[in-house]
């Protein structure tokens, strides 16, 4: 049990701030692909930033999870299309429902439970993905 | 100020960001990668898609971690709205505000969502059922077909300098982009 509590606290900080921040907002969304306010890109942007600092710290001098393996970097697949066509049609329903997989969850908590439905739907969306998949260029 | 008043500010962006990085680092010193559409691939597992489809015969056990991670984040988002709410509404740009009221949303000052287009009673109608069911589909199909969403590939990808992870956040523009500055004015239209 307590292998797990660490992961559903950490989720408990990650979903405030998410609602905090209005991370989960679908006003902040349209914002964002408006270019009307900087929120956004300074979320996503100092986030990346501090990512890779971390990312590089951790490779350079090869360090150890908790339980004392090194932490390994798995680099992504290089083939193109899957990246493009596929992160289109993210993006497509990303600023539709104003939420990433992330922020559907704690919009559930956060007064908007009709997003179950919206999670219900993106389940059924991977399960169409992985019923197409062999089909689809990547 | 007391810490609950604080808290109950809203959040800037350079409090956000550090965060959401030190959740990214965190799981990477429990031995996991940040990747939240994971969690999809292991509904559709627990579910029994793997009974027919080759891409969904896994052990999802090894996303509970993931799944407990999403719950964390429900959880987190009744606490935030329930204790820590703010005393003043979202600080949205007023070119944003003006767009919204010009198109019948007026709900921005409370909430996440706006209750004219996120709700129980709207998913009897075509523009719900666009927004909310078509969207979430596609949210799903697409993640999946990126090979991750805004955790995997805009933070993690990004943060390991992985090529293709920019190019999937390109594609997530590029969605963003239609849907709101082409698609969006019709569809609130409906």
């Amino acid at each position: 049990m307590m292998k797990y509590l660490k992961f559903i606290l950490l989720g408990v900080v990650f979903g405030i701030m998410f609602t905090k921040a209005e991370v989960i907002s679908w006003y902040r969304i349209q914002e964002m692909f408006r270019f009307e306010s900087f929120h956004m890109y300074g979320v996503i942007g100092s986030a990346v930033v501090l990512g890779a600092i971390g990312t590089a710290i951790i490779k350079h001098w090869r360090m150890k999870d908790l339980y004392g393996n090194t932490i390994l970097f798995q680099d992504k697949q290089r083939t193109w299309p899957r990246y493009i066509i596929g992160g289109t049609i993210f993006g497509l329903g990303w600023a539709l429902t104003g939420a990433c997989p992330g922020p559907m969850f704690t919009l559930v908590g956060a007064g908007h439970p009709v997003f179950l439905v919206t999670i219900a739907s993106a389940i059924a969306g991977t399960w169409a993905y992985g019923a197409l998949k062999d089909r689809l260029p990547h | 100020m007391s810490l609950l008043e604080f808290l109950r500010q809203p959040w800037p962006w350079y409090v956000a960001g550090p965060i959401i990085a030190a959740v990214y680092l965190m799981l990477l010193w429990f031995g996991k990668s940040f990747g939240i559409s994971a969690t999809l691939h292991a509904a559709c597992s627990m579910l029994g898609a793997g009974k027919r489809i080759p891409f969904f015969r896994f052990d999802w056990r090894t996303q509970l971690w993931n799944l407990l991670f999403v719950l964390g984040a429900l959880i987190g988002g009744f606490i935030a709205s329930t204790w820590l709410s703010s005393p003043t509404p979202p600080a949205l740009a007023p070119a944003f505000t003006e767009w919204a009221a010009a198109n019948g949303i007026q709900s921005w000052a409370t909430g996440m969502a706006p209750t004219e287009l996120f709700g129980w009673e709207q998913l009897l109608t075509v523009r719900g059922l666009v927004m909310m069911v078509i969207g979430g589909f596609l949210v799903g199909f697409g993640s999946r077909y990126a090979g991750g969403c805004t955790s995997g590939h805009a933070i993690s990808g990004l943060s390991n300098l992985q090529l293709p992870s920019l190019v999937a956040v390109i594609g997530f523009f590029i969605g963003g982009l239609t849907v709101t500055w082409l698609l969006l004015p019709h569809i609130l239209a409906l």
